[in-house]
């Protein structure tokens, strides 16, 4: 359908019938934490285990549009092995691709000068910024993951 | 018998191209379009008669004072108020319900006492009750849903025990249910209950009388029913309005403040601090007018015979691949379609949607709790107004398939 390539991209419909990593962790030892859009009903639950230098397991549970859960299902893949900072750089890169309106807003962890990963599948998202109602869908999980990790830290 | 045609002529935006489509405008629970009426009602006092109200001799401001108090005169017969000292305006039903759980509720809910809602409510009926609660130690409790989306009212008597008031949607703004509410209403004062109303979806597309309805408060909202945003109405039993004690302070709402306390106004205007919204006053009172020139029987007979041709042909082309949330005739429910195509998500069916230029609501509706209890996160709903037409249900009917073919296992 036209005007819609850019958002039901291939790969998204890919992760979103076949999503990575499905399924939740025992608590504990894993962290549980929850995110809600309010928005449109689109629910995550995220549970992870943080080995002793890195984000060893990933779980995404949970319902919502394609753009929710491919996005969740992407982050899964991307993180999971993933040192933490390396986890939170990667998070805020991604929220950056995904921003329209926050550029202005500086964050640490968005230093261009920091070092900076291959988005790989998580590139196919960009599309998402022309249907603004949409980026909260697609940043949900990541918004969610991030929750999580400050839960542990605090 | 019918409603004119080319009504949608009457509303500018309805000739709107959005995506290279003429708008299919399905999304009226929501928010209705404006007459043409409403906006030139309400572009005519800021251009003509603009000035603050209750206040000033001068022409124009007494003008405006009359502008409001007409409508507000208007409204009142319009749901079969006996007076219009009976219609408080506030900023939309949210507000109107907040009114009544603060103002009312504060005075009269202890530990101890229940409130009695349904499953089918909307946020505005659940949270400022359970805000209270958090602060008074009430119970809330729950009237359950039968499977096809009905009230299920066979322990009500024993629920309605302890309870001082229940509230109740008139009409379901997810499934379209039309509730018993004066069958509800009988057994509650029974048992010496009050009873507060939801009418947000009922006002708009049914003959409303809050006497028949056995309504004690009832709320609902302008823009729902061709009139602008920002103007809700709460409706009270004149007696019942005078018990209860001011719920917004300010301006208006006061006979006299001294500096050891102040007397509170006469009513409406107990409940009505600060400048009112003149402009959207006058434009709910063109909505009524406009309402009530095409005649709220018609409006409903309209709404019943396009239901019904959108749930045959719904059925028809898709069967088993589609579910449609609620009482499956026509008769028993408003325009309200809460669909589930195949696997398509609400939110994803709503953007394919929207290249057709056709607009529906995606999402949770403000009714978690529901949501929660037909087990789904989301639903895609169209909804249907007077302006809608057999054109508007086929743009609709077609646009599914496509939609189920870009998210297909």
């Amino acid at each position: 359908m036209p005007g819609l390539e850019d958002l039901y991209k291939e790969i998204i419909l890919d992760h979103y019938k076949n999503p990575r990593n499905r399924g939740e962790l025992e608590c504990p030892p894993a962290h549980r934490t929850e995110g809600f859009n309010p928005l449109c009903g689109d629910e995550v639950t995220i549970t992870f285990e943080v080995g002793p230098d890195s984000l060893a397991k990933i779980r995404i549970a949970g319902q919502g549009c394609s753009i929710s859960q491919a996005s969740a299902s992407m982050m899964s893949a991307a993180v999971q092995g993933k040192s933490i900072e390396e986890v939170r750089n990667l998070s805020a890169q991604f929220k950056s691709l995904m921003s329209i309106h926050e550029q202005a807003i500086a964050s640490p962890a968005a230093d261009p000068a920091s070092t900076t990963f291959e988005l790989g599948d998580l590139e196919a998202l960009k599309g998402v910024v022309k249907f603004p109602v949409r980026i909260k869908c697609a940043t949900l999980s990541w918004n969610t993951l991030l929750t999580g990790l400050d839960e542990l830290d605090g | 018998m019918t409603l004119p045609p080319n009504l949608k002529e009457q509303f500018p935006l309805l000739s709107q191209i959005v995506n290279d489509h003429q708008i299919v405008y399905l999304d009226s629970a929501a928010s209705s379009q404006k007459p043409e009426a409403v906006i030139e009602a309400m572009n005519n006092y800021y251009r003509t008669f603009n000035a603050n109200v209750n206040r000033s001799a001068y022409e124009i401001a007494a003008q405006a004072t009359e502008a409001i108090e007409s409508s507000r005169s208007r409204i009142a017969k319009f749901i079969g108020a006996s007076s219009a000292r009976e219609v408080v305006f506030t900023k939309n039903a949210t507000e109107s319900f907040n009114l009544v759980a603060r103002s009312w509720g504060g005075q009269n809910l202890s530990q101890g006492d229940a409130v009695l809602i349904t499953d089918m409510e909307h946020h505005a009926n659940i949270v400022p009750w359970q805000i209270l609660s958090a602060e008074r130690g009430f119970e809330i409790r729950w009237i359950p849903l039968t499977p096809d989306g009905h009230l299920d009212l066979t322990h009500l008597d024993e629920m309605l025990d302890g309870v001082k008031m229940v509230s109740l949607t008139a009409m379901s703004n997810v499934l379209g249910t039309l509730n018993p509410v004066r069958e509800i209403a009988d057994k509650a004062h029974a048992a010496g209950s009050l009873v507060t109303i939801d009418a947000s979806q009922y006002v708009p597309h049914l003959p409303t009388n809050v006497e028949d309805l056995g309504a004690d408060l009832m709320c609902f909202t302008g823009h729902k029913m061709c009139g602008p945003t920002g103007i809700g109405v709460l409706w009270g039993r004149e007696e019942l309005l005078d018990s209860m004690p001011p719920f917004l302070g300010g301006g208006d709402m006061i006979l006299d403040v001294r500096k050891d306390g102040f007397t509170p106004n006469e009513l409406p205007h107990k409940f009505e601090a600060g400048t009112p919204p003149i402009a959207e006053i006058i434009g709910l009172g063109a909505a009524v007018d406009f309402l009530e020139g095409l005649g709220m029987d018609k409006i409903r007979e309209h709404e019943v015979t396009l239901t019904r041709y959108a749930i045959n042909a719904l059925g028809n082309r898709y069967g088993d691949d589609l579910v449609i949330h609620g009482p499956q005739d026509a008769s028993e429910r408003g325009g309200v379609l809460s669909v589930q195509y195949k696997n398509v998500h609400p939110h994803d069916l709503s953007q394919v949607l929207d290249q057709s230029g056709i607009c529906i609501r995606a999402g949770h509706h403000c009714a978690k709790p529901l949501m929660k209890e037909l087990g789904v996160g989301a639903t895609s709903r169209a909804s249907l107004y007077l302006y809608n037409d057999e054109n508007d249900i086929d743009a609709f009917v077609d646009s599914l398939e496509p939609a189920g073919e870009i998210f297909a296992l």
